[in-house]
């Protein structure tokens, strides 16, 4: 992967970005470990740059196109922004949140020293330099290949959270961590969020991501996921950015011994954005499931891209994603099961299905499977199609108008995956969250 | 007077003509029999008035109480008061059953200018109905259809009709898959539902379901036309003669 660096043509939104990070190594200094880690990965993007299609994991997100420009890294957050940004927010009952304006922590909205016995959580800042031992762990789930919005969310590392679930706590209420983008100009944020579940623990963590519309922001945020030993862990992240936002998200995850891991990814905001996930199975014994409903209209642009590494015997993972695009929209999922030699009773079933309901709208599906043991259960399929003509004509003899039952089958369609989610509130919204989608496509 | 009016039906599919001038005229209070052989055009007929896409009208009218419903789309002919009971109900993956009844009779409502029933009425009424079927609470809390028997499917068929309550119903091969049990709850299940306001066609082609269904007229089309009309003792004679006379050939 590391070629030398043939001298190559930088865009200037790649300039723009590399001179920013050099500037943010200065302006945020950083020692030891960690400050290592922003180096290389500044020099790692000097080198690389923004990914283009001819990247195999970029073929269908040509991020050097897509981010053209490279505007400045959300400033300090003043009591303004912090109230708009309190208010717009997403707001969940029964959660305990965690708020970020443009960015940056807005703590005294945040409910930090509130949280239930066995939850902690502290600003990044102050838990890299008091050496806390979850911080100690960022940077350890990043994948082996180059990942550019990865790198350039190390290299500008300052902003984040970390969060601590002591082993065999059971934490009732969600954590909802609240990403907000209330500016009037086009603006940049990074932030970090690093989580180690211990052992026999259990929680369910929210991220929420909103923005203004009209504005061309520009979100990267990175998670990194520990998941302990028996540990039970569900996850659901709603990005409903501003209609013209860039949004990257890396999900870096690792999961222990007979632990259990859903997650739920609802897409329907920003004008472009990209999801990569990395997943590895670290214990045997453990499940997965992995979902997601993605809804776009107009030029919409959206990507999942997939790696789930069965590193070790006896895990089952389960993906399933849908995509509904109208439009001129776009959907991407890219979606790869490794099973390594040792991981023998590997059960992997992976499915993407996409509804096209506009004349002009695209997916691209690519599922792969990379298996180097011999006794597995692996399987994936991907579908693409338009609204079923026969089910349509059966509500429409029931006196169901052309929209209304194209609502309920689309509904139907995302309900699907929806479903898995087990915490009840959470899947009541997600489910309202669509019906929203289709109400404002009607 | 005549709830269900038919002249001169052309209709079909992919250019190639099914009904070819059929005459067809249902009364209030009627339950009509329509028989014959494969491919005589009997289901056709039940999706050419619903408005399957598929079917092109290429002349003729279908009246339903006076109003001409072959202009229309699928879900007004619905709203105007047609139900077709579906030969092969289909299953809905995610729509709860419940759901789909509530949307259906909410649409019709509001297609006719009616006040949207509220949910409280709405449930007692399924209920009801649904309780008179055998369809249980868990069975409508399920997506439509999805997991029922060829039965169920049936009956869930006619809880829709119970409910919307539609001045023509047009039962397609309603018997076909049911065992004699089903048969039984099935039919009662219609003839409950028989009134002097609502014409009824019950497309079949075995004598058996009109045992149970018993019609005061009985059709035997063949080539996508009538070609022949009588009382329920025609159904009896075509059991023991079979459709012989009207062979697929006989053209």
């Amino acid at each position: 992967m590391m070629n030398i660096a043939t001298p190559q043509i930088r865009t200037a939104a790649e300039q723009g970005l590399a001179a920013a990070v050099d500037q943010r190594l200065v302006d945020v200094p950083m020692e030891g470990r960690v400050g290592e880690l922003r180096r290389a990965a500044a020099a790692a993007f000097a080198a690389h740059g923004l990914p283009h299609r001819r990247v195999e994991e970029w073929k269908y997100t040509d991020l050097r196109a897509i981010l053209r420009d490279a505007p400045p890294v959300a400033g300090p957050l003043d009591a303004a922004s912090e109230a708009e940004g309190n208010f717009k927010a997403l707001s969940l009952p029964d959660a305990k949140r965690i708020l970020f304006v443009n960015g940056v922590l807005a703590r005294s909205a945040s409910d930090l020293l509130t949280l239930e016995a066995g939850l902690t959580a502290m600003p990044l800042g102050s838990a890299l330099a008091s050496n806390h031992a979850v911080a100690e762990r960022l940077g350890a789930l990043a994948p082996q290949r180059y990942d550019a919005p990865l790198a350039l969310n190390t290299a500008f590392l300052g902003e984040g959270l970390v969060v601590h679930v002591a082993a065999g706590a059971k934490i009732a209420a969600p954590l909802h961590v609240a990403h907000v983008f209330t500016g009037d100009e086009p603006a940049a944020s990074y932030g970090r969020l690093v989580v180690v579940v211990e052992d026999g623990a259990e929680v369910t963590l929210v991220e929420s991501f909103q923005g203004r519309d009209g504005v061309a922001y520009q979100t990267n945020t990175a998670l990194e996921l520990f998941v302990g030993d028996t540990a039970h862990v569900d996850y659901v992240r709603m990005q409903e950015e501003g209609d013209a936002a860039l949004h990257l998200g890396t999900v870096m995850l690792e999961i222990g011994r007979d632990a259990q891991f859903h997650s739920f990814g609802l897409t329907t905001g920003a004008h472009a954005s990209r999801i990569s996930l990395y997943g590895k199975f670290a214990g045997t014994g453990s499940h997965a499931g992995l979902r997601g409903a993605t809804l776009l209209t107009k030029r919409q642009h959206a990507d999942i891209t997939l790696l789930l590494d069965h590193a070790v015997a006896h895990c089952e993972s389960r993906e399933l994603f849908k995509t509904v695009l109208a439009d001129e929209s776009r959907g991407v999922f890219q979606g790869k099961i490794v099973v390594r030699p040792d991981a023998q009773k590997t059960d992997g079933r992976m499915m993407s299905r996409a509804l096209l309901l506009g004349e002009a709208c695209e997916m691209d599906n690519k599922p792969e499977l990379e298996i180097f043991a011999d006794d597995v259960q692996c399987g994936h399929g991907a579908t693409a199609g338009e609204l079923d003509e026969d089910l349509l004509f059966y509500l429409k003899a029931r006196g169901i108008p052309q929209k209304e039952a194209e609502a309920l089958l689309v509904q139907a369609f995302v309900g699907e995956a929806i479903e898995f989610v087990e915490n009840d509130a959470l899947r009541d919204l997600l489910i309202a969250r669509a019906e929203a989608w289709l109400k404002k496509r009607a | 007077m005549a709830l269900l009016e038919i002249k001169n039906l052309h209709a079909s599919i992919d250019g190639k003509e099914i009904l070819k001038g059929l005459d067809l005229t249902v009364p209030a209070g009627e339950v009509h029999a329509i028989m014959g052989p494969n491919g005589s055009g009997k289901s056709t007929l039940s999706y050419v008035l619903s408005g399957k896409p598929d079917y092109e009208v290429t002349e003729g009218t279908a009246l339903l109480d006076g109003q001409d419903i072959l202009q229309m789309a699928a879900e007004e002919r619905a709203a105007a008061g047609l139900f077709l009971a579906f030969q092969y109900p289909i299953e809905i993956p995610g729509v709860a059953t419940m759901t789909f009844l509530r949307t259906a009779v909410n649409a019709q409502r509001k297609a006719r200018g009616e006040a949207e029933l509220s949910t409280p009425e709405f449930l007692r009424v399924v209920k009801l109905k649904a309780g008179h079927l055998g369809i249980t609470q868990e069975m409508l809390r399920r997506g439509v259809n999805v997991g029922f028997s060829g039965g169920e499917k049936k009956r869930n068929e006619i809880l829709q009709m119970a409910l919307l309550e539609p001045k023509v119903a047009i039962l397609d091969e309603t018997d076909s898959g049911l065992d004699i049990d089903a048969l039984k709850v099935v039919s009662e299940g219609v003839n409950a539902l028989r009134s002097k306001d609502r014409a009824m066609v019950v497309i079949t082609h075995y004598q058996r379901l009109l045992d149970h269904i018993v019609p005061d007229v009985v059709h035997v089309m063949h080539q996508g036309r009538i070609v022949r009309t009588g009382g329920k003792e025609l159904a009896l004679e075509l059991e023991a003669s079979g459709y012989a006379g009207y062979g697929q050939d006989a053209a």
